[in-house]
């Protein structure tokens, strides 16, 4: 298991590997976000009959580009009330996961026929991934959790009362999503049997059947999708930072590059989620070749499966207002959780099934009429807790007001 | 206000004023010697908010319902129920800088968590003197002053400025059909025009901002409109003294309605994006409720009392202008929320393109302006032939016209509910005193019977349901 690169020892062709590796990952990214940046303001000026950006390079192609220098010659202020060191460090926190993330994910290699996605460069194999480690899928659950860390300290740090309600937004959401976003995971580890990225692709290789979006039976895939968008604090979850409530949330505090980082770190999430769900539902980089080198065309195939998320996020932003606070975690609770946590019940239902020799029909039959049990049992517990909760509230004596020929009374 | 003793070493070089401690105990300085004001305070005096344990019950009354005229045991009762001890609320100030407070409205909300317990609007950062401006101009220099006032809808001011100084000249039967109809259309395009404003408005503060951008590029059409027409897309001293400043361009019937047409067809879109989106539904309905008894005891007009279901509109209740000769329909909801403040203004922009539409068709031709010398200045074609024309043109607009002794109140239907106008006239060529009754101002009252119990995301969405204009509540 692992990286087959490391398998014969450390010698210098092993470094020159991993360190060529690591270069491409972090410019694969940075220039992604980059792109993303335009992308994202181009489609929706686009959407929205505008010419979004057009001054700074061909087609406003330079334009992020002109505005990181900007960040970085600006002024970097902090508050006085502020916790200096976290204040400093939250910037890190946040854009660090955003990075790590990403080394575990397989841009490229060919996954059909006999080949597993190695490559053999200077005498050693490897794989298109800057690191495989055999807890992929952990270490991916370990780095979105610490992210977290980053929007929370750096509200918190900032001394002041909207960033105070950015971060208590932010722990609360984030951590509830966390969970529908592991449930779902664990469903497509469950087929995959494996943690590990490379194995999750492998295993999916062949036809569009073989994706676990198929094979997971599409419900994780949503759940994941919207757990995700959550996760990243994408339109419409954008309530961690929610400009128009509380005015930027984390980041109302910061200036200059530290502001910018957050912003980096925001583009990069959206990038590695994106390319996380292509590895985990959509085959990673696996597709037809119809001519010319198959490697070429796995690239290929990774880059289009990503733009399409991408677009999918700069959609959703477009199109969407805003969830309200309560109205994100109801979703998250009361709809997302069960419903994940229940068809993974079910897929290992069927798993075992088949292990088993049972018919497959029965059991999902009985598998479904547990579940609609289940769910009747969740939405009556639900209303009696939201009765109960009514009985608790007194109305408002306004509300009882009556208007006679004198005025209100 | 706190005002926090502390001292300050000039030579400690401690970049933080605020946490200057005493240096190495050298001097104690006595707490009631120094008295630096908080360098982060800013101060309103007796209208900011104060913390539940400085304030009285009778203030505590004040502010969640005298105009209820609650009882104090009730008030006692509302206060009670939802306060929590001093450590578990947070006073937090939105605006006047915030994105969402449309403009320099200033709320101090207090907050449990996120759930609001108590608000208070401050105003005056807008503060002008408007209506003590109009006091040094003359009646036709008056409606360039009102403009400004809700700028938003611009149409309306001028006309409530200039019926009241019609209704004081009593020349209000003698305006020409043409002229009344001519103000009527306009208004309503006007109305179209700031509603679509709050379309926008309102997405921007759900974060849609898409409908933002979608509600300011129909509105522009709009005021390009109003540019062929008055010569300026806002603050168009169109609606004059005596009738309006120009007749209607040429071909304005096809311009309008194309302009309308594209309209109606651009309102299904905005429905689709907006109105039957399953997340605004969830932030707006149940959001923000008055019923109606407490909105007429607090003043509420427009779209915030009609959204409660009462029937009021000037329009048809109280018909100046033309109304009584147009078909439209007052458009009322039902549970006061702000979806329905919503809904009541998207339906009422249908009912302005009927309106408008009417007005295409049945315009009565004739003169534009009331043909009284004293008031109307001559034709431009006169001035180059007659001396007397010059120097009767020359003394309407620098001295004015003299404006008989009295004093009226006017009210108009604008986009925010009744817009009043106050006059009062000495006999000379300016108003004695002039007082605008203004619907933001007093739609702004309901704001803390709304916010009670809700979120914060919710008073952003209640502050833009309210549709304020800060020009017209500061004048």
């Amino acid at each position: 298991m692992g990286d087959p690169v490391f398998n014969g020892g450390l010698d210098l062709g092993v470094l020159g590997i991993v360190a060529v590796k690591a270069l491409i990952g972090f410019t694969f990214v940075m220039v992604g976000v980059i792109f993303m940046i335009w992308f994202e303001r181009k489609i929706i000026a686009d959407m929205q009959s505008r010419v979004g950006p057009d001054r700074a390079g061909k087609w406003g192609l330079l334009q992020t580009l002109a505005d990181g220098i900007k960040l970085i010659f600006k002024e970097d202020l902090s508050p006085d009330r502020s916790d200096r060191l976290v204040y400093r460090l939250a910037p890190y926190l946040s854009v660090a996961p955003a990075f790590l993330t990403f080394t575990i994910v397989p841009i490229g290699g060919v996954f059909r026929g006999d080949d597993d996605g190695t490559l053999r460069v200077l005498g050693n194999d490897t794989f298109l991934q800057v690191a495989d480690p055999p807890v992929g899928v952990l270490f991916l659950l370990a780095m979105s959790a610490v992210a977290v860390y980053g929007i929370m300290l750096a509200g918190w740090s900032s001394g002041s009362k909207y960033p105070l309600l950015g971060s208590v937004r932010a722990s609360a959401s984030m951590v509830s999503y966390e969970a529908a976003l592991g449930l779902s995971v664990v469903a497509v580890v469950l087929l995959s049997g494996s943690l590990s990225t490379h194995e999750i692709v492998s295993s999916q290789a062949g036809s569009v059947l073989d994706w676990n979006i198929v094979r997971t039976g599409f419900v994780p895939f949503v759940v994941f999708l919207i757990a995700a968008t959550a996760e990243l604090n994408r339109p419409p979850f954008d309530l961690v930072e929610a400009e128009q409530e509380i005015v930027g949330g984390f980041h109302t505090e910061y200036s200059s590059i530290r502001f910018g980082m957050f912003f980096l770190a925001e583009f990069m999430n959206t990038i590695t989620m994106s390319a996380i769900m292509v590895t985990l539902f959509l085959g990673g980089p696996d597709g037809p070749a119809p001519i010319g080198p198959p490697l070429l065309w796995s690239f290929f195939w990774f880059t289009i499966k990503l733009l399409a998320f991408l677009f999918l996020f700069v959609w959703l932003r477009a199109a969407l207002p805003r969830f309200r606070y309560d109205q994100l975690m109801d979703l998250g609770w009361k709809q997302l959780i069960p419903l994940s946590l229940g068809w993974l019940l079910l897929l290992g239902a069927i798993q075992i099934g088949r292990d088993e020799g049972w018919n497959v029909v029965v059991v999902v039959l009985v598998g479904f009429g547990i579940a609609v049990v289940a769910a009747g049992g969740l939405l009556g517990a639900i209303r009696v807790a939201d009765r109960r909760r009514d009985a608790f509230a007194e109305p408002l004596p306004n509300e009882s007001a009556e208007l006679t020929d004198a005025g209100v009374r | 206000m706190t005002t926090t003793p502390h001292t300050h070493a000039p030579d400690a070089g401690d970049v933080e004023p605020d946490r200057a401690g005493e240096p190495d105990g050298q001097r104690t300085v006595d707490e009631t010697d120094v008295t630096v004001m908080d360098p982060y305070a800013t101060y309103e005096g007796a209208q900011e908010m104060r913390s539940r344990s400085e304030i009285s019950a009778t203030e505590l009354l004040r502010e969640s319902g005298a105009v209820l005229r609650l009882s104090e045991a009730a008030a006692a009762e509302l206060s009670e129920a939802t306060a929590g001890s001093e450590d578990e609320t947070m006073i937090i100030n939105m605006g006047p800088q915030h994105p969402s407070t449309h403009g320099v409205l200033r709320l101090m909300l207090e907050l449990k968590g996120e759930e609001v317990l108590r608000t208070k609007p401050i105003i005056g950062y807008l503060h002008t003197g408007m209506e003590k401006t109009a006091e040094e101009l003359t009646y036709l220099q008056g409606t360039t002053n009102t403009t400004r006032m809700d700028y938003l809808s611009p149409m309306f001011n001028e006309l409530v400025f200039a019926l009241a100084t019609e209704e004081l000249l009593g020349v209000a039967d003698e305006m020409p059909a043409r002229a009344t109809w001519i103000r009527m259309f306009m208004c309503e395009l006007n109305r179209i025009a700031s509603h679509l404003l709050f379309f926008a408005t309102n997405g921007m503060d759900m974060a849609s901002t898409t409908s933002m951008i979608f509600g300011i590029r129909e509105r522009d059409a709009l005021l390009r409109f109003f540019e062929q027409v008055s010569g300026l897309r806002m603050n168009h001293n169109y609606i004059r003294v005596g009738g309006v400043a120009a007749d209607l361009p040429d071909g304005w019937q096809e311009g309008v309605s194309a302009i309308l047409d594209t309209l109606e067809r651009k309102l299904v879109e905005h429905d689709e994006l907006f109105s039957g989106q399953p997340i605004w539904h969830g932030r707006s309905q149940g959001v923000g409720i008055i019923g109606p008894e407490a909105a007429v005891a607090l003043g509420a007009t427009g779209p915030t009392l009609r959204a409660t279901g009462v029937p009021w509109d000037l329009r048809r209740d109280d018909p100046y202008l033309a109304y009584d000769e147009v078909d439209f329909d007052v458009i009322v909801g039902t549970h006061g929320d702000t979806f329905d403040r919503y809904a009541v203004r998207m339906s009422e922009i249908r009912e302005s393109i009927r309106i408008a539409r009417q007005c295409i068709e049945g315009m009565p031709a004739g003169d534009w302006r009331i043909q009284d010398k004293k008031v109307t200045p001559p034709p431009r074609a006169r001035i180059d032939e007659s001396m007397e024309a010059l120097i009767h043109h020359f003394k309407i607009f620098t001295e004015g016209f003299r404006v008989p002794e009295g004093e009226v109140y006017v009210a108009v239907e604008s986009p925010r509910g009744e817009l009043g106008c106050y006059l009062v006239s000495d006999g000379s060529a300016k108003p004695y005193r002039m007082h605008i009754r203004g619907p933001s101002f007093v739609n702004i009252q309901t704001l803390p019977h709304l916010m009670k119990g809700g979120l914060m995301a919710d008073a952003v969405a209640v502050i833009s349901s309210i549709d304020p204009v800060m020009g017209e509540v500061d004048r």
